[in-house]
């Protein structure tokens, strides 16, 4: 019988620091996820959690982990050949289709960045993916930066608004990435945009309401749900809203569905 | 096929039936349970027909046979998890109208939705086939009538122990039909409870702007005060399926251990928090209302057939704080009446 829970057993091929927490894993894995989708990583001993894809290629999968707690000694013992665990990749990722074409707005706060970067490597890098493209990413402060070298690029591609809450940093706005929405001309836009909000549940809502504020349209957003796994496939209970289980029908939401997802 | 056997040609019977399959059955465990000196029904594996408890309701159901408290998916190295292997001689579970309509629910969870089937519950639904027993009447808790569950025709055989020791069983199951080759045949049809000294009503929520008014009704604030939050409603219940799963590492050697699947429940705290620390239904009263929208509501909403509860009553044996679900549920009901008037009400 099949055993839609078992782990398979994948080989690290580089740990790369990413600021002052987190980690990039880059393992050997076939997996294809599409950009959104999440996958279940478990770390022997520790147990098993749902980690977005940070980026993928042939034969290849990255994610990034905060080491926190626990899992940091883990994880400052994992080298390049040792194994991690992975099965997925879950869930409902970014409705590519809808968005192709159009001008794509993100607006992201911290690690929301993960989930959000091949998106972005697609606007980028494929001639024609989007319309335009404005990122406006945010960071508690610079040892929460991660993905720098992206950032730089993304920098010359498309538009971009990067910023700390608090601390000064040169080229750097300073403010909650909140602030910077109203740059965004929405109106201007026609109902031709997709915009994307991935972050903390708090700084989500307060980006939503701005937006929804400056005139953007409840049906042109798309956000990304963070809940408590353990099975990632609709059995543990753990993630469901009402009748939603975030597993299957997320993590990614239309801003219609998302609304009334509240518990 | 019916037939009718003496106590001591059933008790044969068993012996024969033993050396084929594994027989779980609800048993009396002395001195075990709530209050001292009172005794605990729940399931294990039965050694004879006199061990198995047929006049009372157990207090824990026939699911912790099939979904088990705890039990071992993997076992771990440095390089491999390793599942399980599970149980692989036949089952017979003896069980109520109600415990065998609770599989189906948990087999709309487990092995359905999403498109997965969990191995560990298919698996071991396999390998059980069900044992009807009669209920001789219906305790004060129990409501199966108003939750439609009273009745079911999903078993191999029936059987009805009668006062005077004698045995009837109902035989479906070609499998089955062997062993009563040399037994008496009868007329028996096994019955069902039709009605219940409790008796509820189900809430009708028509759409979201009244669940969304629901949710916020003051009705559950006051299980801020009365419910601590041990779950034991929930471990009790016919029909809950949610679990969590623990990485345990053996003392002897750290490097090795097994990921373990251990029941979980709604009602305690924690439930929902991530990894960040952010959680959600911080409070008994928000968690009481998780539990009961998706008996009454959101597991229909998302499968469509029935509630998620099968009125066994055995949340309300073990609260420890005398919470029932049928006065939550006449609460509900009342809550979603009033705000339907206010609705009206302000359209007028
Ligand atoms: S909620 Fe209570 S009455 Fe309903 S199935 Fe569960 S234990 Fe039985
Ligand atoms: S309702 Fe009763 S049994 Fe259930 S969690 Fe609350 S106190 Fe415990
Ligand atoms: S993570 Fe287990 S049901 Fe969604």
């Amino acid at each position: 019988m099949n055993n839609p829970l078992q782990p398979q057993a994948c080989e690290i091929i580089s740990v790369k620091k990413q600021g002052g927490h987190e980690f990039t894993f880059r393992v050997k894995s076939d997996a294809k996820p599409l950009p959104g989708q999440f996958m279940q990583l478990s770390l022997p001993k520790i147990g098993e959690c749902p980690i977005s894809v940070s980026g993928y290629g042939e034969g290849w999968l990255e994610f990034t982990i905060r080491s926190v707690g626990e899992v940091t000694n883990i994880i400052f013992e994992k080298q390049p050949g040792d194994l991690l665990f992975l099965r997925g990749p879950y869930g409902k990722g970014w409705p590519i289709e809808g968005i192709k074409g159009k001008n794509v707005v993100v607006v992201s706060g911290g690690t929301g960045l993960a989930p959000v970067r091949e998106l972005l490597n697609m606007c980028a890098d494929e001639q024609g993916f989007s319309k335009s493209t404005t990122l406006i990413c945010g960071f508690k402060d610079e040892t929460g930066i991660v993905f720098s070298d992206d950032l730089d690029r993304w920098k010359t591609k498309f538009r971009t608004i990067y910023a700390l809450d608090k601390d000064e940093k040169s080229g750097w706005r300073v403010g909650m990435v909140t602030k910077f929405i109203k740059e965004v001309d929405f109106k201007g836009l026609g109902d031709d945009y997709a915009l994307i909000v991935v972050g903390p549940p708090i700084m989500m809502k307060y980006a939503c309401q701005e937006a929804l504020a400056c005139g953007a349209k409840e049906e042109n957003m798309w956000l990304s749900f963070e809940r408590k796994m353990s099975c990632a496939i609709g059995k543990c209970g753990h993630c469901r809203i009402d009748e939603t289980y975030v597993c299957l029908d997320g993590p990614v939401f239309p801003y219609k569905v998302a609304k009334n997802l509240v518990d | 096929m019916s037939y009718v056997l003496s106590s001591e040609r059933a008790d044969a019977l068993f012996s024969e039936l033993k050396k084929q399959y594994r027989i779980f059955a609800p048993k009396r465990f002395k001195a075990q349970g709530r209050y001292s000196d009172t005794d605990i029904i729940r399931y294990a594996e039965a050694a004879s027909l006199e061990e198995i408890v047929f006049d009372e309701k157990s207090d824990y159901p026939a699911k912790e046979v099939i979904s088990p408290i705890q039990q071992a998916l993997f076992f771990f190295t440095e390089d491999e998890y390793r599942a399980s292997k599970g149980n692989t001689r036949p089952i017979l579970l003896f069980a109520r109208p109600c415990d065998i309509n609770s599989q189906h629910i948990q087999a709309k969870i487990y092995a359905g939705n999403g498109g997965y089937v969990d191995m560990y519950y298919e698996r071991m639904r396999e390998t059980v086939k069900f044992v009807l027993m009669e209920c001789p009447s219906s305790d004060d808790t129990c409501f199966c009538v108003s939750m439609g569950t009273n009745k079911t025709d999903d078993y191999a055989m029936a059987i009805r122990v009668d006062n005077d020791g004698s045995v009837k069983f109902k035989v479906c199951d070609e499998a089955l039909k062997p062993f009563f080759s040399q037994s008496t045949v009868a007329e028996y049809e096994p019955k069902f409870v039709k009605e219940n000294e409790t008796k509820v009503t189900l809430p009708d929520i028509p759409n979201k702007e009244v669940l969304g008014k629901l949710k916020e009704h003051p009705m559950w604030k006051e299980y801020n005060g009365r419910c601590i939050s041990c779950g034991a409603c929930t471990i009790a219940c016919s029909t809950c399926t949610c679990f969590t799963t623990k990485d345990i590492a053996y003392g002897d050697n750290p490097e090795v251990g097994e990921r373990r699947r251990v029941t979980s429940s709604c009602q305690i705290d924690g439930f929902s928090t991530v990894a960040g620390g952010a959680s959600y239904r911080n409070t008994a009263g928000d968690r009481m209302r998780f539990k009961m929208l998706h008996k009454f509501h959101d597991y229909k909403a998302r499968f469509g057939d029935s509630h998620m509860c099968v009125g066994c009553g055995r949340c309300i044996h073990r609260c420890p704080e005398f919470i029932t679900i049928t006065n939550a549920l006449n609460k509900m009901c009342n809550a979603v009446e009033e705000i339907k008037a206010e609705k009206g009400g302000a359209e007028k």
